[in-house]
């Protein structure tokens, strides 16, 4: 039976593996993520998830310990978030290299110095080209739906790729909100028992995992993962479908979630949990009788670029909101992806939150006012302050 | 063709025989071995091989590191330097 529990987001996150129930788990704390491993941590000890919890000293350490359980075949998650995901690095390409389904919850939190456990996506986007596939979830109740469709992704055969599930630090870790969990039983029987071809240990069968890959065949395992990103795209839409039918949620197709973009000329492009503001925002101009159209990208790796072109065809302005910044380029990362593919329209960039920076009702506004009246290619820093 | 995540399938793939990088070689007394396992267990590249009831080194692959050596509770294993 599903019950509706008032819960925050790192603790969606930890119910979702639980329920997928996973067979090993390796995280080290860092604010805002710590509160998942710590859930996790008491249901492992409670016996609420048999699972091996792996403590380690770094989250170097606890990607690693992850990459060594998942090339067993064991279904593995983790959890990090800012500083932590930064130490995870070198790693990250080696699960995706190794093609192992490692789920992870990435917490956004914005990277030091100064020093700021607060909001922004700088730490993920940082990640970009790891080969991890990343979904940006709006709410709670998004967090561990993704979680559990993140494994379903990950293991699917034709992908074979760790996912990582980001929330906004704070904004959703830390706040609770009413959050449906599934019956135990209907999403192992969604999600299914991993048995891996291409990792495993069994003497009987002995393989070699992670040999060294000399030139000439790094550029085809390279390709290889490419190919997978391609294959992501339909399976993480299949997968949307296929959980919508069973739990009766969906989100857009997967890829992107469109918002009053029909009627709009203008159309700001987002992702996380400020899409509800937008939202908010754009209902309230409706009254007004003025359009304004959301278009949230969801999966920001595989970047769905024929669906984003697509729900775009009819937008004239279109304001691209960026939690990050490419210093030296005064751009963020979700605008030069696309903009290169926007070429005939007219696109804006707005750097907005960092640092945990608010962004209000007013501040979507102003970039609404902005981009119908800004150049293409203008940048404009959102509630800078007069230094 | 590249496998999914470059694993190889065969076991024993190895065609370059890395005994050739061997500085000492260790040499086994089968007459003071007492078959206790100890540098079977602790060999790091496999090399300590069992046939007809006695332990041997397999000196295509042994790189010299000399831990039998160090290991062996009768020593039964002593070293040499390779000469070339």
């Amino acid at each position: 039976m599903s019950k509706v529990k008032i819960i925050t987001g790192t603790s969606a996150a930890a119910e979702a593996a639980r329920l997928c129930d996973v067979d090993v788990i390796s995280a080290y704390p860092i604010t805002p993520q710590t509160t998942c491993v710590e859930k996790l941590a008491e249901f492992v000890a409670n016996g609420e998830l048999d699972a091996e919890f792996i403590k380690v000293e770094s989250e170097h350490s606890a990607i690693s310990a992850c990459i060594g359980a998942s090339a067993t075949g064991a279904r593995t998650f983790t959890a990090t978030s800012s500083q932590g995901l930064a130490l995870m690095h070198e790693v990250l390409f080696i699960a995706s290299g190794m093609r192992l389904p490692i789920v992870m919850m990435n917490a956004n939190r914005a990277l030091s110095a100064p020093i700021n456990i607060w909001n922004d996506q700088q730490d993920s986007i940082s990640q970009r080209d790891t080969g991890w596939i990343q979904i940006y979830a709006a709410d709670n109740q998004e967090t561990l739906d993704s979680i559990i469709q993140a494994f379903k992704i990950a293991e699917n055969e034709k992908v074979l790729l760790p996912v990582m599930v980001n929330l906004d630090g704070f904004i959703l870790t830390h706040t609770v909100e009413p959050v449906e969990l599934p019956d135990e039983e209907e999403v192992r029987d969604f999600v299914g028992i991993y048995e891996p071809k291409h990792a495993y240990l069994d003497p009987d069968r002995p393989i070699t995992q992670g040999p060294v890959g000399v030139p000439s065949c790094y550029m085809e395992s390279k390709y290889n993962v490419q190919n997978a990103m391609n294959n992501a795209e339909k399976v993480i839409m299949d997968v949307n479908e296929e959980f919508a039918k069973k739990f009766g949620r969906k989100y857009g197709n997967g890829l992107i979630e469109t918002y009053n973009i029909e009627n709009a000329e203008t159309v700001l492009v987002a992702m996380g949990s400020v899409c509800g503001t937008i939202k908010e925002v754009i209902d309230d101009l409706k009254q007004e009788g003025k359009e304004y159209g959301l278009l949230r990208i969801r999966t920001y790796r595989p970047l769905p670029i024929n669906h984003i072109r697509e729900a775009l065809k009819n937008a004239k302005n279109i304001a691209i909101l960026d939690k990050d910044i490419t210093f030296g380029m005064n751009k963020g990362a979700v605008y030069t992806d696309l903009a290169g593919f926007l070429k005939d329209k007219k696109t804006t960039n707005y750097i907005v939150g960092l640092g945990g920076r608010d962004i209000r009702q007013d501040d979507i506004k102003e970039i609404m006012k902005h981009a119908e009246k800004a150049e293409d290619g203008e940048t404009k820093w959102m509630g800078l302050k007069e230094q | 063709m590249v496998t999914v995540g470059t694993i190889i399938y065969e076991p024993g793939n190895s065609t370059n025989k890395t005994g050739s990088w061997r500085v000492f070689k260790p040499i086994m007394d089968k007459d003071k071995c007492v078959m206790c396992e100890n540098c079977f267990i602790f060999c790091p590249e496999g090399c300590i091989k069992e046939k007809d009831g006695k332990f041997e080194i397999d000196y295509d692959y042994c790189k010299g590191c000399l831990i039998c050596v160090n290991e062996c509770p009768v020593k039964a294993i002593s070293s040499i330097r390779e000469e070339k």
